[in-house]
């Protein structure tokens, strides 16, 4: 039986996609401060029609993370974003939790 | 970040070897580095500091900011002995993310029907364990009660470096089967690191909360250890 602790795995899906022809970007987390469910390292994988897979929050910033990932699918260049709640446009995407964060993007190519 | 790159990461992950990669958060270059291999000079402190903490970063080397995404094997949990207790624990440990296998060489015991859609062998833990090796991201639950079955895998999780091992019995049980490895050659600080009774104690009954004690007992192993312990 195939292992099954790579089922739901982003970086997984990210090739897979790839492979199949479809255009992916990956968003990492670079940086985390207070309360933060998801630690550097986790990653969120987008493709150009929005299907995602993974996580970079508790669900906080990813509409804004999949919104921007295409614009870096689109542009090429990759992205670092950061998302706190001192910060108007993350408060408005819901990061309510106290934490900071900071996700860099990218193209898979 | 290139498809190939991303190809070298994930089949070093599927063979459960640690990785990590290395982003320049400025030019964007990538290079992938499996645990044992060298790497650029320059980084090679905040390299070694991530394989040993398992941690990802960011980390500011000569005024160019770099990610380092560590990758480590995920946790997986082998269970010797197809008894009720390991029905129950391993269903629960695949909710939780674990990778899970079953071992039990009693046919009656290690059906499929008593573990549908789990990783199961009926086998000898030493014929298995010659495949499908132990490592140090793995945690062994001793379930059999059978020193014939259960005392090969959890010698093999010591020398392995499991970061978990358990064994289910009672006091007395127990004690005879620290003083058969002793026999064996184990060490007082070796034997120790066996959880028995196994669980932790929520004064469970049953084998339903005795797999949560179990996969609790489990989970702060995992998370409050420290790799560079191992």
């Amino acid at each position: 039986m195939a292992d099954t602790s790579f089922r739901y795995d982003p970086l997984t899906t990210a090739q897979e996609w790839k492979v199949a022809g479809r255009q992916v970007a990956i968003a990492t987390v670079i940086e985390t401060w207070g309360s933060a469910p998801c630690a550097p390292g986790s990653h969120l994988v987008i493709d150009r029609d929005a299907n995602f897979e993974g996580s970079v929050s508790g669900g906080c910033v990813e509409s804004e993370v999949i919104s921007q990932a295409a614009d870096v699918i689109d542009s090429g260049t990759a992205k670092i974003l950061e998302f706190g709640v001192s910060d108007e446009r993350a408060w408005s995407v819901g990061l309510s939790c106290g934490g900071r964060i900071r996700i860099y993007i990218e193209s898979l190519v | 970040m290139k498809l190939d790159d991303l190809r070298r990461l994930n089949t070093a992950r599927q063979q459960r070897q640690t990785v990590l990669r290395i982003t320049d958060l400025h030019g964007g270059h990538d290079s992938i580095v499996v645990e044992g291999e060298a790497c650029d000079p320059l980084l090679a402190v905040p390299v070694s500091a991530a394989f040993r903490s398992g941690k990802s970063g960011s980390s500011e080397i000569a005024g160019r900011t770099y990610l380092i995404d560590v990758q480590v094997p995920p946790p997986q949990i082998v269970v010797i002995g197809a008894v009720n207790v390991g029905q129950v624990l391993a269903q629960m440990a695949q909710l939780a993310g674990f990778a899970v296998r079953v071992i039990d060489p009693r046919m009656a015991f290690a059906t499929p029907q008593r573990f549908p859609n789990i990783e199961l062998y009926s086998d000898w833990p030493d014929e298995v364990f010659a495949t499908r090796p132990l490592d140090a991201y793995t945690a062994l639950v001793a379930l059999s009660h059978d020193p014939k079955i259960d005392d090969f895998p959890i010698a093999e999780a010591l020398r392995a470096g499991c970061f978990y091992v358990g064994a289910l019995g009672g006091r007395k049980s127990h004690s005879l089967r620290l003083q058969r490895l002793a026999e064996k050659g184990f060490s007082a600080a070796d034997l120790e690191r066996i959880r028995g009774p196994i669980g932790l104690d929520i004064g469970a009954i049953g084998p339903a909360e005795i797999a949560i004690a179990i996969l609790a007992e489990i989970i702060q192993s995992l998370r409050r250890r420290s790799i560079a312990a191992i």
